[in-house]
């Protein structure tokens, strides 16, 4: 089990529980989809970006602990954020995930979103990891539009 | 868990699962530092000595192109290929060799179906009648050709415990029906489908019925001619046999009347600029040079569950999965997905509150690999109202000491997630 824990961290199977931000934003002006065809897991993540600045981050959907708790976590640690300052972070995260990067080097960068670093031992997971920022990064170089619920 | 691990097996004369294991070396490791508890049969099946064995001298031994050399070795490989036809033919009583069509796959086989039938015989109007427990390869392939020709799919429902609603299967046949093709052995739920009962109703309507057996061919009995099937589809690498290789089975008179699937060499009588005349069965549907150690190996696959006889595995697999039924109902906030009264050799299943995914990943660090996921059935898993489930799927060589690891390492599972 010990070396199960390093990917099943407790602040990850927390927000698995209780995942945060997991709502639609009343109002929000960016919206992107993701979808995992492997697995079938859907995610939809609501932005609101003001004079280029993420004021408010959420998501909904159904997936495993890992997509969900990555989801949790980077709806989060996003939230005051400029949109490159989130670019930057999908570049630094997707890197620690996929084993290219040490993030210990930089660990101010990723904060708590550190704990995901053990899934660069579990590859089949990797995509768990990283769907949540696959639909940032989509939701983030959208144009600007209002999410319609009519185009759901 | 410890009464149900108690029950003794019962002794099963001639079928000792403990020498069969022996038969297949890649059983014998560990895998993070546990044994190997391989429980995704229904992916793919291990691959006895016996096979490897098969390939290794054909290899070493025959390998020439087949049906064109005069010299020694093509002679030898001819007769190799050609053996294995015949193999597959006695396995699954077909009346002829030339209804045996050697292909990559199942998958191939039910689209050279669909392409051939579907290019002639489908027209604007006209459906063909599947169901909502296919697998994708039993979906797509007619969706193609339905799109091509304005024709149409129907699906036959099936009930929440996962068999098919026979009545509306009934009212789903007319006029515009031209193909029946339907599973035999569900990769999701397990559910065998009652396959002679179904083709007797469509022919009653003068309506052909293929059936994918993928699933059906390594846990039992396959009798084509007893089905009545008109077209029965099987792959190798789920047979013990090597993967590349699979089976269409097609009634001669209908393989007669189906023009080519693919044009190359092997697959003709004369060429000229002008005109191609094409080849006898079943080489009509065999273009180009055929994975010719991949039927050599099926058949050697063919000849090692004969000679265990499939009566027994059928038997031995029914026993475990009955535990395995048992044991799985033991764990706490599990629900088995698939409880059709007949049904082999497939534990699906869902937990509260933990995902299929980190099922699959925590029981993989205890040594037992299962699948998770939509299990290429996708229209199933929306009809359960389902995103994925988790399954374990049993074949001969498996024990009820593996079923135990199994619900051992569940038992970690939901330590983990409460």
């Amino acid at each position: 089990m010990s070396d199960l824990r390093e990917l099943y961290q407790e602040v990850i199977l927390d927000h698995n529980r209780r995942p945060r931000n997991f709502r639609a934003i009343e109002g929000a002006n960016r919206h992107a989809e993701g979808y995992n065809p492997l697995c079938g897991d859907r995610l939809s993540l609501y932005l609101k970006v003001e004079e280029g600045v993420i004021t408010d981050a959420s998501f909904q959907g159904s997936g495993c602990a890992i997509s969900k708790a990555s989801a949790s976590m980077m709806t989060d640690s996003v939230k005051g954020k400029t949109l490159n300052e989130a670019r930057g972070m999908f570049e630094q995260f997707h890197q620690m995930v996929t084993g290219n990067a040490d993030p210990l080097a930089h660990p101010e960068r990723l904060g708590k979103l550190a704990v995901f670093e053990g899934v660069r031992n579990y590859p089949a997971r990797v995509k768990c990891a990283s769907l949540a920022w696959h639909t940032l990064r989509s939701a983030v170089d959208a144009k600007d539009e209002v999410v319609s619920t009519e185009a759901e | 868990m410890t009464s149900i691990a108690s029950i003794a097996a019962p002794p099963r004369a001639g079928f000792d699962v403990r020498r069969i294991r022996e038969d297949f070396p890649i059983l014998r490791q560990t895998v993070h530092g546990k044994p190997l508890v391989y429980l995704d049969n229904a992916a793919t099946t291990q691959k006895p000595r016996a096979v490897l064995d098969a390939l290794m001298a054909y290899y070493s031994e025959d390998n020439a192109n087949v049906h064109r050399g005069v010299h020694l070795l093509s002679e030898r490989a001819t007769q190799a290929f050609e053996d294995a036809r015949a193999t597959v033919q006695r396995f699954i009583n077909a009346a002829s060799t030339r209804e045996i069509v050697f292909t990559r796959n199942a998958t191939e086989a039910v689209n050279l179906v669909a392409q051939t039938f579907g290019r002639t015989r489908l027209g604007p109007g006209d459906e063909v009648v599947i169901s909502a427990m296919e697998h994708h390869s039993n979906i797509v392939p007619w969706q193609m050709v339905c799109e091509d020709k304005g024709a149409s799919l129907r699906v036959i429902p099936i009930t929440d415990e996962g068999a098919l609603q026979l009545e509306e299967y009934e009212r789903l046949l007319g006029s515009h029906t031209r193909l029946v093709s339907i599973v035999h052995l569900s990769n999701v739920l397990g559910t065998i489908n009652p396959a002679q009962q179904m083709i007797a109703t469509a022919h009653r309507h003068g309506v052909p019925v293929l059936i994918d057996g993928s699933q059906a061919a390594h846990h039992m009995t396959v009798d084509v001619q007893a089905l009545d099937a008109d077209f029965y589809v099987f792959t190798g690498h789920k047979l013990y046999g090597p993967t590349g290789i699979g089976v269409l089975y097609g009634k001669e008179r209908l393989l007669e009347e189906l023009p080519p699937y693919q044009g190359g060499g092997d697959m003709i009588k004369s060429v000229t600029f002008e005109k191609t005349t094409y080849n006898a069965l079943p080489y009509k549907f065999e273009a180009g040079t055929p994975n010719i150690a991949g039927a050599v190996g099926l058949a050697a696959a063919v000849d090692y569950v004969t000679a265990i006889g499939m009566g027994a595995v059928t038997a031995h697999e029914r026993d475990l999965l009955a535990y395995g039924t048992a044991a799985l109902s033991g764990v706490p906030g599990l629900t088995l997905i698939g409880t059709a009264p007949e049904k082999a050799s497939v534990l699906s299943f869902v937990m509260d509150g933990v995902h299929p995914h980190d099922i699959g990943t925590i029981v993989d660090r205890e040594g037992v690999a299962i699948r998770t996921g939509h299990h290429c059935a996708q229209p199933l898993m929306q009809r359960l109202g389902i995103a994925a489930t988790a399954r374990a799927s049993l074949a001969l060589y498996n024990t009820r000491e593996e079923i135990d690891a199994l619900v051992a390492a569940l038992h970690k599972v939901r330590e983990l997630f409460t």
